[in-house]
């Protein structure tokens, strides 16, 4: 049923850090919960794409790559079941030629669905349609005990926002039902407006909250009164109509390049310094800014997933590996709190070149991580300094009653992780009724106490 | 729909059936997979309709039962345009030496079995005029080793049957058969194994290259990964007094 275990040093997506664990890799539902029935120390994993500790378990790591088969398709429903192994380029590459779409989706479409649950993942139009939570009908979970139960809002009610961001720490997912979204075209149609600094980045993405998707792109270089500087994109589905008007020579669903750049073994780190990162900056933000004002068609491959457009780009940060630091802050205090922050990121120097910021809608699952308010994005390359500076981060964020993301994190402490969740409480007593607590144990959940 | 193409999959709980029965969905055909673990081929027939929409159907079909054997084909509901074999197992070389039944099974399962199964599509293809039979082999038969000369020999005898049916249907008309070599492929077959990367291919390969020798570009006999021919043509003219002191 299974390959031979094998002990073998995994990590997260970041490359940091990289853990001892035994990698089982089962071929069906079944033999998945067969290997999770008495073993202890042991998390699934999907795809690999959270960053940090989430998907190492500290014994033993069951990958759902095998469970990669759909069941059904209901086109009257526009419901899907799938395996929790299939991934969203799965979906995307058989549906989207039909005409069907996926209402949330992350940064990058290689995360698998049992992924997309745990982590609860967000896209850019969370802060008016929620999260993916909010596009699953129902789940099947193993329990540690080797039970196997169905979740939806209506059957066990509570294991299901439980599991919604709960990390895989409730059961393995081993498959879900999933609502898909009818759309018209392939394409969006995007909107660029510049904004000066932080202040009208945060006007932008408030005034236009009833745009389906928004994002800014800061500018981590930019300083003073340019501190916080950015594209702000917002989009829309492209109709029929808007294709006909906007692109009347493009086809409304274009068949998919399948060409795709990849990032040597070992990119060497010093590449990326500030002279380089500077001159990217200015020549984005000029692109940028000549676009503003004219709204055009973009596919939704590169809209919603550019960085998949670069195979194994966690690489460019070299064998040190690196640290995504994602925060949200409460509305009230966000532009405060986002301002200091980005004003030591900015001092600090080797910070990502891009940020990203977006707005966050009510929160869903029991720690799950969108709640109301902004998040920010930032890569950090691992050096010697970088933890003390995030835990200076971490410091405004508790501060302002904000939290980072579990997909994302490495490096939080418990005091940070505890003051942010207020529903851990109630997810310790759902591990303690169903035995999770003892045997469910990821490199996360064992550094944080979950 | 009346031109609908179909493909019929021996094999079709396996990862490469399951690959070369989704190419072809993908390109509008009907798919039926026949399969001993039904439970198994019945979740991969759902996977391929789910992401082709095309209709699909299972069969049971357990190629050492002599009983389910003998009229196979005469018994299917329709006879489809194409029959892909990718019938196969491995076995244990090291106990086929001291075990005789498992050695039989290793040779029935790899030569006999889908070799008696494809004559009787032939006789259906010729009766009807045309057809592709498709045959999964091995560059294993290509020369006898060490390691898995069981599987080997029965692969070779396999190849050979291709050839000759071939041969035969060459001369008859319009019924093709095309001989598939695979080298090393990813799949439950080799989970357990070390496989060399530059030689190791996916199971969607095989099955791309499977459609295009049948489809977009008939060709009689494949290997997969291509290079193989080359590797193996070195190994097919290596002088048997060398090659037997080798280990590969």
């Amino acid at each position: 049923m299974a390959s031979d275990p094998g002990e073998v040093g995994l990590s997260g997506w970041g490359n940091y850090p990289r853990v001892p664990t035994e990698l089982l890799a089962p071929r069906t539902p079944a033999g998945a919960r067969d290997l999770l029935l008495g073993r202890s120390g042991v998390v699934a994993r999907g795809a690999g794409r959270a960053y940090g500790d989430a998907a190492v378990g500290t014994h033993s790591t069951i990958s759902s790559r095998g469970l990669n088969r759909m069941r059904s398709f209901d086109a009257a429903t526009a419901q899907l079941t799938v395996e929790a192994g299939v991934t969203i380029a799965d979906i995307l590459a058989a549906f989207e030629p039909r005409g069907f779409f996926l209402k949330v989706v992350p940064g990058t479409k290689f995360v698998t669905v049992g992924g997309a649950i745990a982590a609860d993942v967000h896209g850019k139009n969370h802060h008016r349609d929620g999260g993916f939570g909010t596009i699953v009908e129902s789940f099947r979970l193993a329990l540690p005990g080797g039970e196997i139960v169905s979740c939806s809002r209506s059957e066990n009610a509570a294991l299901f926002a439980a599991t919604l961001g709960g990390m895989g720490l409730t059961g393995m997912i081993l498959d879900a039902t999933l609502r898909l979204l009818p759309i018209e075209t392939a394409w969006l149609r995007q909107d660029t407006r510049v904004a000066g600094n932080l202040d009208a980045a945060i006007d932008q993405l408030e005034n236009n909250a009833s745009t389906t998707y928004s994002v800014a792109w800061i500018d981590c270089l930019a300083r003073g009164a340019a501190l916080g500087r950015s594209l702000v994109y917002l989009a829309e589905h492209a109709s029929r109509r808007d294709r006909e008007l906007l692109g009347p020579d493009l086809e409304p669903f274009p068949s998919r390049r399948t060409a795709r750049l990849s990032v040597p073994e070992l990119f060497p780190g010093w590449l990326l310094n500030r002279a380089s990162m500077r001159a990217f900056n200015e020549l984005y933000f000029r692109r940028g800014a000549a676009q503003q004002g004219r709204p055009r068609l973009v596919h939704w491959d590169p809209y919603f997933f550019p960085l998949d457009a670069i195979a194994d780009w966690n690489r460019v940060y070299g064998r040190r590996g690196f640290v995504q630091y994602q925060c949200v802050i409460p509305l009230d205090r966000a532009r405060r709190v986002l301002a200091d922050i980005l004003d030591l990121v900015s001092r600090r120097g080797d910070a990502s070149f891009l940020a990203v910021l977006k707005q966050l809608g009510d929160a869903s699952g029991l720690i799950s991580f969108p709640r109301r308010g902004y998040t920010l994005t930032m890569d950090f390359p691992v050096t010697d300094t970088l933890f003390a500076f995030l835990d200076q981060l971490d410091a405004l964020v508790v501060d302002a009653g904000g939290r980072l993301y579990l997909a994302k994190d490495a490096r939080q402490s418990r005091a940070t992780f505890e003051s942010g969740y207020p529903g851990l409480a109630a997810l310790r007593d759902i591990r303690q009724q169903t035995g999770a607590s003892t045997r469910l144990v990821s490199h996360l959940s064992a550094r944080l106490g979950i | 729909m009346t031109d609908t193409k179909s493909i019929l999959v021996i094999g079709g709980s396996s990862d490469i059936g399951h690959a070369t029965a989704l190419r072809y969905a993908k390109e509008g055909w009907r798919v039926t997979l026949a399969a001993r673990d039904l439970e198994a081929a019945q979740r991969n027939a759902d996977d391929i309709r789910t992401r082709s929409g095309v209709e699909t159907s299972v069969q049971a079909l357990d190629l050492l039962q002599a009983g389910q054997l003998a009229g196979f084909v005469a018994g299917l509901s329709t006879l489809p345009d194409t029959v892909v074999c990718v019938v196969g197992e491995l076995g244990d070389q090291l106990r086929a030496q001291t075990d005789p039944e498992l050695a039989t099974t290793i040779m029935r399962t790899n030569f006999e079995a889908p070799s008696l199964l494809l004559e009787q599509f032939a006789q259906a293809f010729g009766a009807r005029g045309y057809g592709t039979i498709v045959g999964v082999s091995s560059v294993a038969g290509d020369r006898g080793r060490a390691s898995n000369y069981y599987y080997g020999a029965a692969k070779a005898g396999f190849s050979q049957f291709l050839s000759g049916l071939r041969n035969r249907l060459a001369l008859a008309g319009k019924v093709r058969v095309v001989t598939v070599k695979p080298g090393f492929v990813r799949t439950k077959m080799t989970a357990h194994m070390k496989l060399p990367a530059p030689l190791t291919v996916e199971p969607d390969r095989v099955a791309e290259d499977i459609y295009r020798a049948d489809v977009t570009r008939p060709r009689d006999v494949i290997y997969v990964a291509r290079r193989f021919r080359l590797v193996m043509t070195i190994i097919c003219a290596l002088p048997e007094p060398i090659f037997k002191r080798m280990r590969i």
